[in-house]
């Protein structure tokens, strides 16, 4: 069963659309990159699955259930999480208190999942008690990963999740966001760093101009001489 | 001149009290629904109001009025944001403004028509102050500072140890997230109107014990809570302590060398002194 | 009533109705062009209706002067007095948020307010400033028909300055500030000067306004004022009226004082037992009225702009 399923969305933020009939789907434990030049609406196409846009055309399935009516706080109840690509921690919050921010509806023992995550990002471990806030880029962004991780979910939605990192720390979180999704959970990220997300994916989707442009596997796409000449520098 | 100075203060720190918990109240509406709600003022009078109605109607001592009175504010502005504010939160805050503006007003009527226009005390007859030395204190003033410690040790309680609390803390720092991350923001609302109010009672049921009852009261300190507010840092309701008693303090000490009328323009001048020098408050607050 | 108190209170009414006008289209060029709010409309006001008494009653010992200089001058002073007033506080609040400015309005006016109860040798505190001549009274007479038309002139005066503002560049670009600051200030516009300037401009209006009650009322004191019912009474009459729009302010002046004054009547019909309580009523019904306007017509009667049809 296909776990997400973009058909033919055209939306944007009320004003003019920014996404003119875009196709894109996520199978089960598989993981999906969004590629493109600036303005071509890829967070923007990332958002849509998550309702922060409004689809005026096309819908959004999640495991065949039409959620393009839910809103983002119902939309995480279903199993896909969403981490933005900046101010994605509550700065004055503690790591702990951010890790339960995350898993704020479910009612059950989280700390068996907090322990999980503290396992998998044992820096955060170290920090549990520091305000994010005070934390570097790279660690804010794994803490952003681990709040979203929280509720265990089959689909993360990650946008841009290298912007703005050292070279040490992308390398990290891309391995990270390998973990994690060999773990089974389904990965949609958008990236700027084409060539490493390319290299990493299972497929990749080429955006332009709010339109599918080409889509492939990872590896056809880091052959593709068009691919090659737009995004990676020749 | 040392015991006056000492005697002051001790007002002081009664009045920073009350205006401690006006301004957390300000302070986290403002954190999380991005605006200043001007009927703060006016939601302190009722609160003062509802436990006359339990002291001089019930007999009760004003202590045990309390409870009710702060759950009826705590109600009173529930009610108020689910029928006007709920409709507004798509507006900019400052339709918000200008609607809570309406709302003090609307308050204040609903206040002189069910209570009337006069001034009106909890309890009639002096009380006997105590004396250490030349200093004078009255049993009312330890209760309202105590009262003030134990809701504010209450309100960190709450803000650092519950889900709920945590979860103001977390829309307050960034609301985009808190919605993307399922917390439920409807109900988070609710309850800052709740808390909000409900400490705007105890904050009017102790200005009325320090002075009297008069449908203007609230209203009156809505400047020196404000100033509070933004000496802290609007937003931060930790800030707002620290706000409350330089205000306080400074309005008491001040009326050593200026005509104690003049007081609400001391709360000006350190408001506009702060908004000048630094905008953020005396601690980081909210841009 | 007799025919001849109907026409009497037809004049009363109009001219305060005028002096609110007045009022209304300074708040407009405070919050309905550049979207700032002010909360002190009483204390402009009142700085107004003092300045303009102090110069033109008779020498007094009871407060500062008077100078017994002509109406006009009286008026002149009250604005010059409205807008100094304005740059200060202007001028320490432009660069700062709306929702700042507001609180800090508050507190101008309740200062204004203390000064003028208690500084006797200015104002003659709370006994007031009796004696305020009416308008050209020596050249016209008493009649409170001039009064009326005075009054209308100031109004149309008002009208035409605040129109020829909101049409000059100078007003498109208080209205770009208001819709998008970093823009304009990109363009490399200083927006505190802009927003100051029509802080100073709006308040002057209202110290206009002020001199005016002055001379119509003839006598004025601190508790004449009312000072936070009129100020909400000219919000609620620019957002019913229309916000941003010149015409809807004056027609939200006249038509919130007629509701105003009815409900006057409908209190004098419960008797003067309940006096109070129906004061109470008729500000919780117009605080009401407001809520309704925000949630319902947000834009006003007549809106800022006339609706664009279907957006693409």
């Amino acid at each position: 069963m296909t776990l997400l399923s973009i058909e033919g969305v055209t939306g944007g933020y009320g004003g003019a659309d920014i996404l003119h009939g875009v196709d894109l789907r996520v199978e089960p434990g598989e993981m999906v990159v969004i590629i493109g030049p600036n303005g071509a609406g890829k967070s923007t196409l990332m958002k849509a699955a998550f309702g922060l846009v409004k689809i005026r055309e096309g819908a959004v399935l999640f495991e065949r259930r039409d959620i393009t009516p839910l809103r983002p706080d119902q939309i995480v109840r279903q199993g896909i999480s969403y981490v933005p690509q900046e101010q994605n921690v509550f700065p004055s919050m503690t790591v702990e208190e951010n890790l339960e921010m995350g898993a704020f509806i479910r009612n059950d023992d989280i700390r068996p999942q907090m322990d999980r995550i503290y396992n998998f990002f044992p820096r955060l471990a170290e920090r549990r008690n520091q305000v994010a806030g005070s934390m570097s880029g790279g660690e804010r962004q794994m803490l952003a990963m681990g709040r979203a991780l929280m509720l265990d979910p089959k689909l993360l939605l990650l946008d841009e999740p290298t912007a703005g990192l050292s070279p040490i720390f992308i390398d990290q979180t891309f391995d990270r966001i390998r973990k994690i999704n060999e773990a089974g959970i389904g990965i949609l990220m958008v990236e700027q760093n084409a060539k490493q997300a390319l290299a990493v994916c299972d497929r990749g989707y080429v955006l332009t101009m709010g339109r599918n442009r080409i889509d492939d596997t990872g590896p056809n796409l880091l052959a593709n001489k068009d691919v090659a000449e737009m995004f990676l520098g020749g | 001149m040392g015991t006056e100075l000492l005697q002051l203060a001790i007002y002081g720190v009664v009045s920073g009290s009350i205006l401690t918990l006006g301004a957390i109240g300000v302070s986290l509406i403002f954190g999380i629904l991005r605006f200043a709600h001007f009927a703060h003022g006016d939601l302190m009078t009722l609160g003062a109001y509802f436990a006359f109605s339990m002291v001089v109607g019930l007999g009760f001592p004003v202590w045990a009025s309390a409870p009710f009175a702060v759950a009826g504010a705590a109600l009173a502005a529930m009610t108020i944001d689910q029928t006007v504010y709920r409709h507004l939160r798509r507006a900019s805050p400052i339709i918000l403004l200008i609607s809570s503006f309406g709302i003090a007003i609307a308050l204040r009527s609903v206040v002189q028509l069910i209570w009337g226009p006069h001034n009106q005390v909890y309890q009639s007859g002096i009380q006997l102050p105590w004396r250490i030395g030349d200093i004078v204190i009255k049993p009312d003033h330890v209760w309202i500072v105590l009262g003030a410690v134990v809701l504010v040790i209450l309100l960190h309680l709450f803000l650092t140890r519950t889900k709920m609390g945590k979860a103001m803390r977390a829309m307050s720092d960034n609301m985009d997230l808190a919605l993307v991350s399922g917390i439920p923001s409807e109900r988070v609302i609710l309850v800052t109107w709740a808390v909000g109010g409900g400490m705007a009672a105890v904050a009017g049921i102790f200005l009325g014990m320090d002075t009297r009852l008069h449908p203007v009261m609230g209203w009156s300190l809505l400047l020196p809570v404000f100033a509070a507010a933004i000496l802290g840092g609007i937003g931060r309701p930790y800030g707002a302590i620290a706000g409350g008693m330089v205000i306080g303090l400074a309005m008491e000490m001040s009326t050593m060398v200026i005509n104690p009328t003049y007081k609400p323009a001391v709360a000006f001048a350190l408001m506009v002194l702060m908004l000048v020098v630094r905008p953020q408050g005396l601690f980081k607050g909210n841009p | 009533m007799e025919l001849g108190g109907l026409a009497t209170y037809g004049v009363f009414f109009l001219t305060q109705a005028g002096i609110y006008a007045v009022l209304a289209l300074g708040l407009n060029v405070q919050y309905g062009l550049t979207g700032q709010i002010n909360i002190g409309i009483a204390g402009f006001f009142a700085v107004g209706a003092y300045t303009s008494a102090i110069l033109t009653t008779a020498t007094s010992t009871a407060h500062l002067g008077g100078f017994d200089l002509p109406f006009l001058v009286g008026i002149a002073g009250a604005m010059a007095t409205s807008a100094v007033v304005a740059v200060g506080i202007g001028w320490v609040t432009m660069r700062l948020r709306s929702d700042y400015l507001a609180i800090a309005t508050i507190g101008i006016a309740e200062i204004i307010r203390i000064v003028f109860k208690n500084e006797d040798w200015l104002t003659n505190g709370v006994r007031g400033v009796p004696g305020i001549p009416r308008p050209f009274v020596e050249t016209l007479g008493a009649n409170p028909l001039v009064s009326l038309g005075v009054v209308t002139a100031f109004v149309l005066l008002a009208y035409w300055l605040v129109e020829q503002a909101r049409r000059s560049p100078w007003g498109r670009v208080l209205r770009a500030i208001r819709e998008n600051e970093d823009g304009v200030m990109a363009a490399g516009k200083n927006v505190a000067r802009f927003r100051l300037q029509a802080f100073v401009f709006g308040s002057s209006l209202m110290g206009m306004a002020g001199g005016l009650y002055a001379h119509f009322i003839g006598f004025i004191s601190p508790e004449a004022f009312m000072p936070l019912y009129g100020t909400f009474l000219v919000w609620v009459m620019l957002i019913a009226g229309g916000a941003g729009n010149n015409r809807g302010a004056v027609l939200g002046a006249f038509a919130i004082w007629m509701l105003w004054s009815a409900t006057q009547f409908l209190t004098d019909a419960l008797g003067a037992e309940y006096a109070t309580q129906a004061g109470a009523l008729r500000v919780l019904l117009i605080g009401v009225l407001l809520q309704v306007i925000l949630i319902a017509r947000p834009q006003g009667i007549l809106p800022e702009h006339a609706r664009r049809k279907g957006r693409g």
